[in-house]
């Protein structure tokens, strides 16, 4: 029991800390603007196919520790995830159904909706980074939603 | 939260579905630490405690970097490690001509202070170190650098690169600290204008090649090519370190300020070496206009 519990969930926590690392590589500073918050894709393609491995406990414990990789406001990153992915969890069926076209378009929103979280945030704490550039990482991570999910898609279903 | 709250009992009237219970837990987890962290060393035990799960994953990020560079140097050609030491001896013996003027100036200025009872100047320490290549933040402009609390930095310490100032410690951790650049749209560093004296502050703009220098009225001295160096007030940074130089001067009849932007000496974005700088201002300055009433207490302060 405990053994398929961890061969279960041992591909969401391998890929977690994969994205953490990517979304960290030093990239030319125009490329790293549009770099998408992989993490966040990672735990977002969790929560729609397989909620039960991951809960949003994993998405803050997750959020946390970019937090503190990152070296920004201890929770911000936090809170971020634990709304986008209550909200994909929330939905998980009914999104399933999309084609991927609309599920990106969804996940757009949703990562816009997480910047809007970040920059929310940063205003009321007094550091504002007050640029459209923002709006990069969440064309970035539409764009590679299908490839996240393909991805992950057939190295979970070979487990 | 309260909408999110609203449509989860729309959807299930009798009770909030377990999952809400657990996001509305969660979210306002979230929001107490940040309460915490906002204030300085608030959530200090579990910012140390995460620091040393986050310090190895670094490294991680860092490995592949060091080892290109590794690599690199070691098929170096010996023609071109030739070619760059003589380079470098040709300065070195510039530099040493400079250097041995410079002395016999600093005597000579050391002495003059002397007979007019002001106290010595301020003695500067440094130590060299490495930017890990981490990108933090995209948006942000910080970086990583491989000495931490147990070399003994602390936060608000000057750092420079060769060519300039490069920025300040912010977070010290144990093996590293995060330096804040003069480009951050967090950061401000008080400047004065060499030619002219004028001080005033220069901002960053999120951008590593540009700082703006937003407090200058229309009719101010100030041209294109007008070098930039820390005034010294604030205290954090030591005066007449080189900062920036002016590019761009523009003056709008119908604005009362003068639009100038300046491009920082250091080389923000490509730097791997920094140096960290210790610095104690002499004094703190006097609030009331009383110069120098006890010079013997101040020299030996």
């Amino acid at each position: 029991m405990t053994d398929s519990y961890a061969t279960h969930r041992l591909p969401a926590y391998v890929g977690a800390l994969i994205a953490l690392l990517i979304g960290a590589m030093p990239l030319p500073h125009w490329l790293g603007l549009l770099r998408p918050d992989f993490l966040l894709l990672v735990i977002m393609w969790f929560a729609l196919m397989s909620p039960r491995s991951t809960g949003l406990l994993f998405a803050f414990s997750w959020g946390l520790l970019l937090d503190a990789f990152s070296g920004i406001l201890l929770g911000q990153q936090a809170l971020g995830f634990v709304v986008v992915a209550y909200l994909m969890h929330h939905f998980h069926l009914r999104m399933r159904m999309y084609p991927l076209l609309h599920q990106s378009l969804i996940i757009l929103s949703l990562l816009w909706l997480y910047q809007f979280i970040l920059f929310w945030i940063d205003g009321v704490t007094g550091h504002p980074v007050n640029t459209w550039m923002r709006l990069l990482p969440g064309l970035g991570g539409a764009l590679c939603w299908p490839l996240v999910s393909g991805f992950f898609g057939r190295i979970v279903q070979r487990h | 939260m309260v909408a999110l709250r609203d449509r989860g009992a729309r959807f299930a009237p009798t009770r909030v579905s377990p999952l809400s219970w657990r996001a509305i837990a969660l979210m306002a987890l979230s929001i107490g630490i940040m309460v915490l962290d906002v204030r300085r060393d608030g959530a200090g035990l579990l910012r140390r405690s995460l620091a040393h799960i986050v310090a190895p994953l670094h490294r991680v990020v860092e490995a592949p970097s060091a080892l290109w560079d590794a690599a690199l140097t070691s098929v170096n050609t010996r023609d071109s490690l030739r070619t760059n030491i003589a380079a470098l001896e040709a300065r070195v013996r510039e530099d040493a001509l400079t250097l041995a003027k410079l002395r016999a100036l600093e005597l000579e200025n050391e002495r003059l202070q002397q007979l007019l009872g002001v106290s010595p100047r301020d003695a500067i320490r440094t130590l060299t170190a490495r930017v890990l290549q981490v990108d933090l933040d995209a948006l942000r402009q910080r970086v990583l650098i491989d000495r931490g609390s147990v070399d003994g930095i602390e936060p608000s310490q000057p750092v420079m690169d060769a060519h300039g100032v490069f920025g300040q410690t912010t977070r010290v951790n144990a093996s590293t600290t995060e330096v804040i650049l003069l480009s951050d749209p967090d950061h401000a560093i008080p400047v004065q204008i060499e030619r002219s004296g004028l001080r005033t502050i220069a901002m960053g703009l999120g951008d590593p090649s540009r700082l703006a220098l937003p407090y200058l009225p229309r009719n101010t001295d100030v041209q294109v090519g007008d070098s930039l160096v820390t005034s010294g007030l604030g205290g954090v940074y030591p005066p007449d370190l080189p900062v920036a130089i002016v590019t761009e001067v523009r003056r709008d009849p119908s604005q009362p300020l003068v639009q100038v932007r300046a491009v920082p000496r250091a080389n923000l974005d490509r730097d791997r070496e920094v140096m960290i700088i210790w610095y104690k201002p002499r004094v703190t300055p006097p609030p009331s206009p009383v110069p120098n009433a006890h010079p013997t207490r101040a020299s030996a302060q």
